[in-house]
């Protein structure tokens, strides 16, 4: 008996609770490219062929860290369950930030002249000693980036990426680094809007 | 040797929100244009991108960078039915207005500005922020936008029954949650890589 690959489901549907055929599931298939292309992009950063600027251990970590600081708990436990698989002695380090690192966003500082009325002053996220200890300097460096990423991305400066390469980072590492902060910055607002959506749809199935 | 920062301690960046056309200055090195491989151009999807730092810097990861530029493609390009252009570029102005990405919002605002012909009312989302008050509709969008733009997102079905007021159905909704996320992806990218430069001298 043959097995044959079990094809990754779409991950956004997945996490929004979107079935082919329902309503909202018309909706994301008049916009086939777009569904393809995002699904293409979760594995481009989290199945890659190649992993070797950003190893999975270290995307899985980054990316449980990033979901528990937008605090949706299906998004969550989705990555959560793949870094049990690819780093699980990292789980309870990366709680543990996710819980140092919550706040709001987006705040930051904005230059001299009209917009400096709308700076909004905001925590400047440090891993704890711990989390040091557990994590490494390259995933430490890497989880204060993304915090930036998530909650002030106005303030990133280069001296951000300078402690990055420090930390031994590469320029090829980095920009997968940021891209997958970014990615899942866009993939669970897709998420959450198009659940909260489908929740609320009233239109008839056709 | 091209693991290291690039400063720009001339350029000096511009202070407020614009629709003119602005530069960006990368901080690390992009692929030089002769270096790129065929994957990597692939990448760009538009040939025309090669001569964009920001892309060639994009493209050291080109499986990311191209189904990151199709995904672009669909959610703005894609006019079957649906939000109207204007009012997904509104979106994506928006956001970038929301997050702070002065280069992300003078090229959507600017679009914004061409597909709607409302200049004056974009430049007052660019000039008076987010909680500007121009009209039900675009109000609307608005709020719906930066709701999606906070993080925790803020975005609930108060945001979902507004925008059905204003006339959106669900192809549009779906297309404006879009909009605002992918600007959510493309703002962070921007704001953390490299700045914006003034390509006049009077911003």
């Amino acid at each position: 008996m043959t097995t044959l690959p079990t094809p990754t489901p779409d991950v956004i549907s997945l996490l929004a609770g979107i079935s082919t055929g329902s309503p909202l599931g018309d909706v994301r298939a008049a916009r086939p490219q777009a569904r393809e292309q995002a699904q293409r992009s979760f594995a481009a950063l989290f199945e890659p062929a190649s992993p070797d600027a950003v190893t999975l251990r270290e995307r899985y970590a980054l990316a449980t860290f990033i979901a528990g600081l937008h605090g949706d708990p299906a998004v969550a436990a989705f990555y959560g369950a793949r870094l049990a698989a690819h780093g699980s002695d990292l789980a309870d380090a990366v709680a543990g930030e996710i819980g140092r690192g919550l706040t709001e966003g987006p705040y930051g500082t904005y230059p001299e002249g009209r917009l400096a009325t709308e700076s909004v002053a905001g925590p400047r996220y440090q891993v704890s000693e711990e989390g040091q200890t557990t994590l490494g300097h390259r995933l430490t460096a890497a989880f204060e980036h993304v915090h930036l990423l998530v909650f002030h991305p106005r303030d990133a400066k280069p001296e951000a990426l300078a402690a990055l390469l420090a930390a031994g980072w590469t320029t090829d590492g980095i920009v997968t680094l940021s891209q997958l902060a970014a990615f899942l910055s866009f993939q669970i607002r897709a998420v959450i809007g198009l659940r909260t959506l489908s929740i609320s749809s009233h239109s008839p199935r056709h | 040797m091209t693991d290291q920062i690039i400063p720009h301690p001339d350029n000096i960046p511009p202070k407020a929100f614009t629709q003119d056309e602005l530069d960006w200055l990368p901080w690390l090195e992009p692929v030089a244009a002769d270096d790129l491989s065929e994957v990597q151009k692939t990448a760009l999807v538009d040939a025309a991108r090669i001569k964009s730092a920001y892309f060639r810097l994009l493209a050291r990861d080109p499986a990311i960078l191209e189904a990151r530029t199709l995904t672009d493609k669909d959610i703005f390009y894609n006019t079957k039915g649906g939000l109207p252009r204007a009012e997904r570029e509104l979106a994506a102005a928006a956001t970038s207005r929301r997050n702070g990405c002065i280069y992300c919002a003078s090229v959507h605002s600017g679009f914004a500005s061409v597909h709607s012909k409302r200049r004056d009312d974009v430049q007052r989302l660019l000039d008076e922020g987010i909680g500007v008050d121009i009209d039900e509709r675009w109000n609307a969008v608005i709020a719906a936008t930066t709701a999606l733009t906070a993080t925790p997102v803020a975005f609930g079905p108060e945001h979902i029954s507004r925008l059905r007021e204003v006339g959106l159905d669900d192809l549009a909704i779906s297309d404006l949650i879009h909009g605002a996320a992918f600007f959510n992806w493309a703002n962070r990218l921007m704001l953390s890589l490299g700045e914006p430069q003034a390509t006049s001298s009077d911003i």
